[in-house]
């Protein structure tokens, strides 16, 4: 049981910054899932809190200890890798017992642990096997067998399930979630899987270029993203971004104008496809050249009358192409506007 | 692999064609160990008069009885245990030793790491045969002839194996070692715990290799053990023949031989495949 | 990943340095030394003859001469063991049953170390017993390598080559075996022969394993033959055999000059240095393969 705090936390790999400067104050019992693109910083953060990197500035606390020079063992921080760097050749049995047996815990109470662990797991079968034996989902369990067998205040998650099928990680983002829940153990888990990070957070950290961008719950993320970048990662097919200049009765997009909040200057406009309706009397004409059925809906791929950039709108149900272009008139609710600085990106 | 000359083989009296060179060939290959063999069974009357039969004879409890426990100058048997210890002694050593330096190179960076790296690579430029003289000189100024540590130590540090044991250790997971730190282990407790037990295939393959060498070594025994109670095998049979004009007791000659080339004949045979992957690790 | 610290490595690496400091890195640097001095008649002191022994060596005819012997024996025993070893691992390629069965008895002569191989040879070319000798005898040809320097040294090739050939064999049979099926078989359909074949495709592709066996092959001849020699001709008749590494031997060890045989340590070294460097040019390159 622990919160975890970062105050203003950096890491430098010689000249270059990698991690420029994050603030982030974890509750006890919490689930924050660190999200970003690859080369974001979001594992390198993840392991300085578990002391596999130095930190080269800044503090971070486990608890009321701050643990910038403590030994990952000495920080009660129990990690699940990427690859679950299981030993191969240990039985699952030893793989899950190892932490307590460098412990010198006693080997009956240790074995009552591993059994316990096992239990929760559904292991208790495979408890002899050596990880080769194993299936993708099974070494994954004895990845978090290991983890939560030492009973530590947090568990790192460093993208525990980007080596599974996709029907298996949906099966295990849900046991991760719901085992966590239950132990109530503090978590920081690191996906660059934006659905993951949906899913799972209580709250989620959006990792860029080495700062976190935002940091929120993910439906605050999702409904007022406060970047240019956020917007766009998070959400699927990604928000359209569009040039415009801000009038007093809205936004004028080209030739279109869009009622909604007023305000004056350049901004970049975003819009989420599935915000999208189609109107007859809509202000937004789109020229449709592809359209992608899934199924319950369809995404049209295109552009907007007067400009070149590509645009995206989602429209329930099944749409069929006619012709080689097509055009349609859309609307958008002005609540669903989202207006960002024009140069720094930022939420307006 | 079996299947793969399939389809552009000959087949019929070709393939006995290519049967009977290989066995030809190996024929060949192995008559002197046959031949060495039948001389150590048979008295040494047959064989002053040739051609010697080629045909075991009825000789070989004699022969091997009087190699082992008497020999020439010093019993075979006393000479087959110096080399089991000089083998072993260079074999365990020279993993021990590489096993722990490659382990300090990869999982370490500490100061002057570049330099010893260095030095130690060098080492595969010196081997014994170049630097006999000043080498007996140091040994002999430690003490150490006519012992097994004079035998083993100056041919225990080997760069091809620290080399071979960094190669390996580069291909485990780093996140195997970050795994263990974070269960709490310490270097020395994630090398014994897990890299040694990893390295098991590649100590085992290493082994056979390094068992040969050490039993195989010629020069430096002849240089380092005076003393006929301190021969080792591989050098004590050319000490069997006579000086002089004399006849050499053939049939105990071959009889050393032949034990001479059994420990590593075993190891070689019974451990073929992990012999053939050393052989081809160790000298990439 | 890496530890912290820097004591425990250090002394992990300990062992390693230190004996090779005392083994390898103090005496390589004494023959050097002693290469720049000569002992006076009755050994008492050294005289400081700077690279007088070098030249002295570069001068004397018998030390060319050793020259001249390790380069014929290094040639003749790298071309007799690998000639026979690719020959057979050719065959055996082609063989899809009983390929291991043979694999494994040629393995056998390897384990034998150079100077017990060395006994049999001579065993077999014994002037008196022998029996290749006493068969030769009886077509007519004089065999007596005690006498005969062109004998002798064809003895000491046969018995260096004969374990290396199974050396050399696992390894081309390993090389051949790794060369695409495919690629036999466009060249099959392309309508090129077994022999054709052989040289036009399989050769070429050999070509990283052959040349790697061409320089340990040298390497095994110059250095560790050292047995071979000392069993079967002790350098002789009239040092026809004496290779390099046998000299250093006999001068340092047996005749006692101790400038002499360090200078040619040093000179040897040498020639080591040349051969790594060449090892190491060829191992860089196949990384590329």
């Amino acid at each position: 049981m622990a919160t975890v705090d970062l105050i203003d936390v950096r890491k430098r790999f010689g000249a270059t910054e990698v991690i420029k400067g994050v603030n982030l104050t974890v509750a006890d019992g919490e689930f924050i899932v660190i999200v970003g693109p690859s080369g974001c910083g979001k594992s390198t953060l993840l392991r300085m809190v578990a002391g596999l990197e130095t930190v080269s500035d800044g503090e971070v606390r486990i608890g009321d200890r701050r643990v910038n020079d403590l030994e990952p063992m000495d920080r009660d921080i129990s990690m699940v890798f990427q690859n679950y760097a299981l030993y191969p050749h240990m039985s699952v049995r030893q793989n899950i017992g190892y932490g307590l047996k460098i412990a010198k815990m006693p080997k009956d109470q240790i074995a009552a642990k591993v059994a316990e662990a096992a239990a929760l797991l559904q292991l208790t079968d495979y408890l002899d096997r050596r990880p080769r034996d194993l299936s993708g989902g099974q070494r994954q369990r004895v990845a978090m067998g290991r983890a939560i067998v030492r009973e530590p205040s947090v568990f790192l998650f460093d993208e525990p399930l980007s080596n599974l099928d996709a029907k298996l990680r949906v099966q295990m983002r849900l046991e991760i979630k719901e085992l966590q829940a239950k132990l109530g153990i503090t978590a920081l888990y690191v996906t660059h899987d934006q659905v993951e990070a949906m899913t799972m957070a209580d709250r989620m950290v959006v990792m860029h270029a080495g700062v976190a961008e935002q940091i929120g719950t993910p439906l605050e993320v999702y409904e007022s993203p406060a970047t240019v970048f956020v917007a766009q990662f998070i959400g699927s097919p990604s928000m359209n971004i569009l040039e415009a200049t801000r009038t007093a009765g809205g936004a004028q997009l080209g030739d279109m104008m869009l009622p909604g909040p007023g305000g004056s200057g350049s901004v970049q406009l975003g819009i989420r496809p599935e915000h999208l309706s189609r109107d007859e009397a809509g202000p937004l004409q789109m020229h449709v050249n592809l359209a992608e059925p899934l199924g319950a809906n369809t995404l049209l791929h295109g552009w907007l009358a007067g400009t070149q950039l590509p645009f995206t709108a989602s429209v329930p149900g099944v749409w069929r192409m006619t012709g080689g272009t097509e055009e349609l008139q859309l609307s958008v609710d002005p609540e669903h506007l989202h207006f960002f600085d024009k140069t720094t990106g930022r939420r307006l | 692999m079996a299947e793969r000359t399939g389809m552009v083989e000959k087949r019929g009296w070709g393939l006995w064609a290519t049967h009977a060179m290989m066995i030809l060939g190996v024929l060949v290959v192995f008559f002197p160990i046959w031949l060495a063999f039948v001389a150590s069974t048979v008295t040494q009357s047959e064989i002053t008069q040739p051609p010697m039969p080629l045909m075991p004879g009825d000789q070989f409890l004699n022969n091997y009885r009087e190699a082992l426990f008497e020999g020439v100058n010093v019993p075979v048997l006393t000479m087959l245990v110096n080399s089991t210890i000089t083998a072993l002694g260079i074999a365990i050593g020279k993993i021990a030793i590489s096993l722990l330096s490659a382990f300090a190179f990869v999982y370490f960076r500490f100061p002057g790491r570049g330099m010893f790296f260095w030095l130690i690579f060098l080492t595969l430029m010196l081997p014994v045969e170049v630097r006999i003289v000043p080498t007996y000189e140091v040994v002999a100024g430690f003490g150490m002839l006519n012992s097994y540590s004079g035998l083993i130590f100056p041919l225990i540090a080997s760069a091809t194996a620290t080399f071979l044991f960094r190669q390996f250790f580069l291909t485990i997971p780093d996140e195997l070692a970050e795994a263990a730190r974070v269960d709490g282990a310490s270097p020395m407790r994630f090398f014994w715990d897990i890299v040694l037990p990893m390295s098991r295939t590649n100590i085992a393959a290493l082994f056979v290799i390094l068992f040969i060498y050490g039993w195989n070594q010629y020069l430096w025994p002849l240089l380092v053990t005076t003393d006929p109670e301190m021969n080792t095998i591989v050098m004590g049979i050319r000490q069997m023949f006579p000086s002089g004009d004399d006849l050499a007791d053939w049939p105990v000659i071959m009889a050393a031989s032949i034990l001479a080339m059994v420990p590593p004949i075993v190891v070689v045979l019974s451990m073929q495949r992990l012999f053939i992957r050393g052989l081809v690790d160790s000298e990439k | 990943m890496t530890f912290k610290g820097w004591i425990l490595p250090l002394l992990l690496i300990a062992p390693q340095v230190l004996i090779s400091a005392v083994f390898f890195f103090y005496p390589a640097g004494q023959a050097i030394w002693q290469s720049l001095f000569i002992p006076d008649p009755f050994g008492l002191s050294m005289q400081w003859v700077g690279l007088g022994n070098f030249e002295y060596l570069l001068g004397n005819k018998y030390y060319l001469a050793s020259f001249w012997t390790t380069a014929v024996f290094s040639t003749l025993v790298t071309v007799t063991s690998m000639v026979p070893a690719l020959f057979l691992a050719v065959i055996a390629d082609r063989l899809i049953k009983g390929a291991g069965t043979y694999r494994t008895l040629l393995i056998w002569p390897y384990a034998v170390a150079p100077a017990v191989a060395g006994v049999l040879w001579l065993f077999m070319f014994n002037t008196r017993v022998g029996i290749v000798s006493w068969y030769l005898g009886l077509l007519g040809y004089d065999w007596n390598h005690v006498l005969d320097g062109t004998q002798a040294m064809g003895l000491v090739v046969v018995a260096s080559s004969w374990g290396r050939i199974s050396y050399n064999f696992l390894f081309f049979y390993a090389a051949l075996q790794s060369v695409p099926k495919s690629v036999i078989e466009a060249a099959a359909i392309d309508g090129a022969r077994f022999w054709r074949r052989f040289w036009t495709i399989v050769l070429p592709l050999l070509s990283p394993t052959t040349f790697f066996l061409l320089v340990v092959n040298i390497i095994y001849a110059f250095f560790e033959t050292f047995g071979v020699i000392h069993t079967i001709t002790g350098g002789g008749p009239q040092q026809a055999t004496t290779i390099l590494v046998y000299k250093v031997y006999a001068d340092g060890f047996v005749g006692q000059d101790l400038g002499s045989s360090a200078a040619q340590s040093v000179i040897l070294l040498v020639v080591v240095g040349l051969l790594t460097v060449l090892q190491f040019k060829f191992v860089e390159k196949r990384v590329h393969y």
